[in-house]
């Protein structure tokens, strides 16, 4: 069980109002991602679910009792945290061990869901080393079995991938899917990294500035952005943005357009522009197009590989029904 | 850095500062030794010719050697304790945030640059005298005795008095140790369900093992020297006759530097004694 409500809740660092009052229900098994720029205080709401932070306001139900003032521990989350945290005098065993000592299990027990969890991680063969002996990833999955073998109601995730190289972050990405699968418990995670969200969500909740901006699943995301932030935020390649007469021609006071929704064409195309850089993926090509008079530079996607130069002309056409208008608050006009 | 011409250079460069440290260090120890070995009473006949190990024999056999090497161990051991968990205390408590931190933390070093004549002089006539001390008139005030301090609990004085000296010195160590200490493993510890003692215990203090065995080593050796203290209060009466005090008595007050010098190569040989012990347990904590 791991349902954990927020209610009005609030925070200030002196005279800042960090997070503004605020409403959120993170259901029960669900992974949830908490995605935004940094210094949007997504960490900041993850430290208040944990407890390590007082709320100003408001309340935080977990299991639908309060849990407002009931200290980190009582609490029955777990938390990973960026610089992992693992204590560098204790061995890779006595670290796992820990929450249970502080708990006072019984040393069979301790024994039965270390060797679990180090099986499930595939630490079996580090337990006796110290953590400055390990590779990053190996002290990520540390963490995460100390987390594991507390059996907590939720796991808190602090930007855990963050310091780690590029390839290991997609392995640890699926791995910690994995373990949500496996364990069907309630993840809450927190990153900068649109694509991380994307690929493990199953709710994602993108903050700016403290506000919650939109919730939902990550195609819900993808497929109707709430306002222009979402849309810029959620998808890679950023979605273009064009505002002026050509929005206009669709009602609209700004139009996007994500580069995969945008076709190359001969001739005749509905935009034209200039080849700039491009991008070479192998399975796709971006190409960054300029001097089109609707936005300083618009991106798009080809699959494949495509044959154009620098400084080549090119002729776009969007999809007509992939078009996502917005008004002058910025605003998703349906 | 690594050429070879680079590394005599640094080698050419480096040398007279060897040369003078060396010089520094060997003249003494080598006219020490020579004086051990030699019957030398300055105004008694001045030298007056070799005498083996007559020297050593009679300082080890003096009825004042073993109560000055207790003496000695005591200081050396109390002040130690005292600065250790009290450094640890004020460290913690400098480490928390609060109003005025910069003042406070620059007042609580401020007795490491007082001399140690001067704060034993300090301690002396303004808190530890029976009459006029601050102390005296504490007692008085709850209808006391005062007591006499450097004469009734004279170890227990001299100790207050340096560890008072050392304790901004540990301190200060121990508090940049507190600082580095990464706050998520505290706060970890505290998700994990430890209690505040056992963050303490399993978190802080490991933590700190490297700062504390510093803080030992280097206190150690300068406390196997302290001279001042003892000799602007007590005199080496009560009790308080350190090592060093008692070397100082054989040269200068019986004017018998061979006996002295005797002493002195013991003092030598039981502060290496001690650094060696020291090192090694150093060494190890390091390595970890």
């Amino acid at each position: 069980m791991g349902q954990i409500t927020l209610q009005q809740v609030t925070k200030k660092f002196g005279d800042v109002q960090v997070i503004p009052p605020l409403d959120l229900t993170i259901e029960d098994g669900e992974f949830t991602v908490f995605v935004g720029p940094s210094g949007c205080g997504k960490s900041t709401l993850l430290r208040l679910i944990a407890g390590l932070e007082d709320i100003t306001s408001g309340t935080i139900l977990i299991d639908g009792e309060d849990a407002t003032a009931i200290s980190p521990a009582k609490r029955g989350l777990a938390m990973v945290f960026q610089s992992y945290a693992l204590y560098p005098h204790m061995s890779v065993r006595k670290n796992i061990a820990f929450p249970m000592r502080m708990a006072g299990i019984d040393k069979a027990e301790q024994n039965r869901r270390i060797e679990q969890a180090a099986t499930a991680l595939n630490l079996t063969d580090y337990l006796d080393r110290r953590p400055g002996q390990l590779s990053g990833g190996q002290r990520q999955r540390v963490a995460i079995g100390r987390a594991i073998v507390r059996e907590p109601a939720a796991f808190l995730f602090d930007e855990p991938l963050s310091n780690l190289d590029a390839a290991l972050r997609v392995g640890m990405r699926l791995e910690i899917s994995e373990l949500h699968k496996r364990l069907e418990t309630t993840m809450v995670y927190v990153t900068h990294d649109q694509v991380e969200a994307m690929t493990m969500a199953d709710k994602i909740v993108v903050l700016r500035a403290g506000f919650i901006e939109q919730v939902g699943s990550p195609l819900e995301l993808y497929r109707t952005p709430r306002n222009i932030f979402v849309a810029g935020f959620i998808g890679s390649p950023k979605m273009n943005l064009i505002e002026g007469p050509e929005a206009t021609k669709h009602d609209a006071h700004t139009i996007g357009v994500r580069p995969e929704h945008i076709d190359v064409v001969e001739t005749d195309g509905l935009w034209q522009g200039r080849v700039g850089v491009a991008e070479h993926l192998g399975s796709d090509t971006f190409f960054h197009v300029h001097d089109t008079g609707l936005a300083e530079m618009m991106t798009v996607r080809v699959a494949g590989e495509v044959n154009l130069r620098h400084g080549d002309r090119i002729h776009l056409n969007p999809r007509a029904d992939q078009i996502h208008r917005f008004d002058d608050k910025g605003l998703r006009i349906q | 850095m690594a050429t070879k011409a680079s590394r005599s250079a640094a080698r050419l460069m480096m040398a007279p500062a060897v040369v003078l440290l060396l010089g520094w260090m060997l003249v003494p120890l080598c006219m020490t030794l020579y004086f051990s070995f030699k019957k030398y009473l300055p105004l008694r006949g001045g030298d007056l010719g070799w005498v083996g190990f007559e020297n050593y024999v009679r300082f080890f056999s003096s009825s004042a050697f073993w109560p000055s090497v207790q003496a000695t161990l005591v200081i050396v051991g109390g002040v130690l304790v005292i600065t250790v968990v009290f450094g640890i205390l004020l460290a913690i408590l400098l480490d928390q945030p609060m109003w005025g931190q910069g003042i406070v933390r620059i007042l609580v070093i401020a007795p490491f640059f007082v001399m140690p004549t001067v704060s034993a002089l300090v301690w002396k006539n303004m808190f530890m005298d029976p009459v006029n001390g601050l102390f005296a008139h504490l007692w008085k005030f709850f209808g006391a005795t005062p007591i006499e301090w450097l004469s009734q609990a004279s170890m227990t004085s001299l100790i207050i008095i340096v560890s008072w000296q050392w304790l901004p010195f540990a301190t200060l160590i121990l508090l940049t140790a507190i600082q580095s200490l990464d706050s998520e493993q505290l706060e970890a510890a505290e998700m994990d369900g430890a209690p505040p003692l056992s963050r303490f215990g399993y978190i802080t203090l490991p933590h700190l093992s490297r700062a504390i065995t510093v803080v030992v080593l280097i206190q150690t050796i300068f406390l196997l020297s302290i001279f001042a203290e003892i000799f602007v209060t007590t005199q080496g009466s009560f009790g308080t006759k350190t090592l060093t005090y008692l070397i100082y008595q054989r040269v200068l007050e019986s004017q018998n530097v061979g006996l002295g010098s005797a002493g002195g190569i013991f003092a030598v040989i039981l502060a290496n004694f001690i650094a060696i012990f020291l090192m090694r347990i150093v060494g190890k904590n390091l390595d970890a």
